[in-house]
């Protein structure tokens, strides 16, 4: 027990607490409610209605009527998980148990542990708002987000069936290829802001203006818009690498529905179907968590304080500092979000690529530009000062 | 890092290294040394190497096994299982292992500056990928080289190999 009592208390508490306050607050309502919004967007698309009914059930508690603002249908997500909470917990007899079980768990893992070394805010009550501020922040995220294949292939190879096995050989070549060009696209930012921690690249943006929006700090100099080519070439290949990372059309291959009936999770039901799904859908928040952090900036918006009322407007500082701690927060997730329903965009408007033509996407071109555009940003740095 | 945490990383490490030796299913020994990198990954970190922690899961557990998983799934190998365990092979390679564990014991027993310990790193020096990347490029610039010129001859060999049997 002496140990314990040696272990820095503060520290864990606030770990904790953000940590509670990322995953259980943020990252898994916002879960649901881009599920939502998937049906809703494309039913919109579309030229449907979608899922407009379910208020919040307040019959439950004893009120005359459910409770449904606004949009009509916010209320869904809450059906939705009691409806995978209380289904039949189905596992076919010719699967292989113990890998079955493990799958779905190692699809969610890696994807919310990813979510630990991004900088969702800049101060809260004098906290920095990361879980994990460490210095290898981003490569931390390719490492864990590459374990997540795990879950994938073994879902596919323990099912014992054909289709999930195909889906899941697919996955795995899919993810093994464009982690590549998504590791060398985000090279680019690495130089420019020489660290790999995700929270100097945000405060070297703060200072700078963020990489894709150069001009955000006031003005433009001559090597800021020369380094605008690479940094938009290196923001379109890590995004599509990033679709292709997440298994999102028009790269979802491994689950097409066409060819392979639901790709790896096929044989899966009830609650370990939803954790496949929240897992991707966890992986594409951190996705467009990480391009936010990479390109846009991050928490930070032209003109508005940090948590600790430095920096922006000066009438602004009058406002306590907690409040700006909130803001820089809201606007973080308002630029995820932004993101995801651009996400959502992409996967209800493209048709799905064939599956050599993915791989010649990733190998051939993306694999290429990612690896010019390293040396164009190296040659602009070293010859503009 | 807690002792408690460097003993459950080390024992982890450990157990699952064994279990990749004693599982006769290829998958579920795959699986285990992935199990057992992460393990070492954690070591890694209680010594503040974080980057070589991050390396060491990205290209160990993230990519080099998911391609070991891969091929063995795909050839889908039963036989390893129905194998009966040869007795002079089993005795021979633990002798092997009992003589490698003793060597290493004596090697340390004697290796003095292993027992003093370490002094804690100021904090402006842990900014290990700087470091690594420092020395890479300057000590060990030649035989950094020397390795990209290896590894750029493999991958032709790989790219000529795997094309001669596609005719």
């Amino acid at each position: 027990m002496d140990f314990f009592f040696q272990l820095p208390w503060w520290l864990i508490v606030t770990s904790l607490a953000k940590t509670i306050f990322l995953i259980f607050l943020v990252v898994l309502p916002m879960v649901s409610y881009t599920v939502y919004a998937e049906r809703r967007v494309s039913a919109l698309i579309q030229d449907r209605l979608g899922p407009n009914r379910t208020g919040f059930p307040l019959t439950l508690l004893g009120f005359k009527k459910d409770f449904s603002p606004g949009l009509g249908g916010l209320g869904q997500p809450i059906a939705d998980a009691v409806k995978f909470l209380l289904k039949e917990d189905f596992v076919p007899g010719h699967v292989n148990k113990l890998y079955f079980w493990l799958a779905p768990c190692l699809a969610m893992m890696p994807a919310i542990v990813t979510l630990a070394a991004i900088p969702f805010g800049s101060y809260l009550f004098g906290e920095k708002m990361v879980v994990a501020d460490i210095n290898v922040g981003l490569l931390f995220m390719f490492a864990i987000s590459s374990v997540g294949v795990y879950g994938i292939v073994l879902a596919g190879w323990s099912s014992n069936s054909k289709y999930p096995f195909l889906g899941g050989i697919r996955s795995t070549s899919q993810m093994i290829s464009y982690e590549l060009a998504m590791g060398l696209s985000a090279v680019p930012v690495l130089l420019i802001c020489g660290s790999t921690g995700l929270g100097a690249i945000t405060d070297y943006q703060v200072r700078e203006g963020w990489l894709l929006v150069p001009f955000t700090d006031g003005g433009l100099s001559l090597r800021e818009v020369l380094l605008w080519i690479p940094l938009v070439l290196a923001f379109i290949t890590f995004s599509i690498s990033m679709f292709a990372e997440t298994n999102r059309l028009p790269f979802d291959l491994p689950e097409s529905e066409t060819e392979l009936v639901a790709g790896y999770h096929t044989e899966y039901s009830s609650m370990k179907f939803a954790l496949f799904f929240l897992g991707e859908y966890t992986a594409m928040i951190a996705g467009s968590a990480l391009i936010v952090v990479l390109f846009l900036g991050g928490w930070h918006l032209p003109l508005i304080p940090n948590g600790a009322n430095q920096g922006g407007l000066e009438f602004l500082h009058a406002i306590p500092a907690w409040i700006w701690g909130i803001v820089n927060i809201t606007v973080f997730f308002a630029k995820v979000a932004v993101l995801l329903f651009i996400f959502i965009w992409v996967r209800w408007t493209l048709p799905r690529f064939r599956f050599d033509q993915l791989m010649k996407l990733g190998w051939l071109y993306l694999f290429e530009i990612a690896l010019v555009n390293i040396f164009l940003t190296a040659g602009i740095l070293a010859f503009t000062k | 890092m807690a002792p408690v945490l460097f003993y459950f990383f080390a024992i982890m490490t450990l157990v699952f290294a064994v279990a990749v030796v004693a599982n006769r299913n290829p998958v579920a020994s795959a699986l285990s040394l992935v199990v057992s990198f992460l393990g070492l990954a954690a070591l890694f970190v209680g010594l503040d190497a974080y980057f070589i922690a991050v390396i060491q899961v990205l290209v160990y557990a993230g990519a080099v096994m998911v391609l070991f998983l891969f091929i063995i799934m795909l050839l889908d190998l039963r036989a390893e299982e129905r194998r009966r365990v040869n007795i002079f092979a089993f005795v021979g390679g633990g002798l092997v292992a009992v003589a490698f564990v003793a060597q290493i014991w004596m090697v340390l027993q004697r290796f003095e500056a292993g027992k003093t310990a370490f002094l804690p790193l100021p904090a402006e020096r842990i900014d290990d990928v700087r470091n690594v990347g420092r020395i890479l490029f300057s000590t060990h610039n030649l035989p950094f080289q020397v390795i990209g010129v290896l590894i750029l001859v493999a991958t032709i060999g790989v790219v000529v190999l795997s094309k001669r049997e596609l005719k």
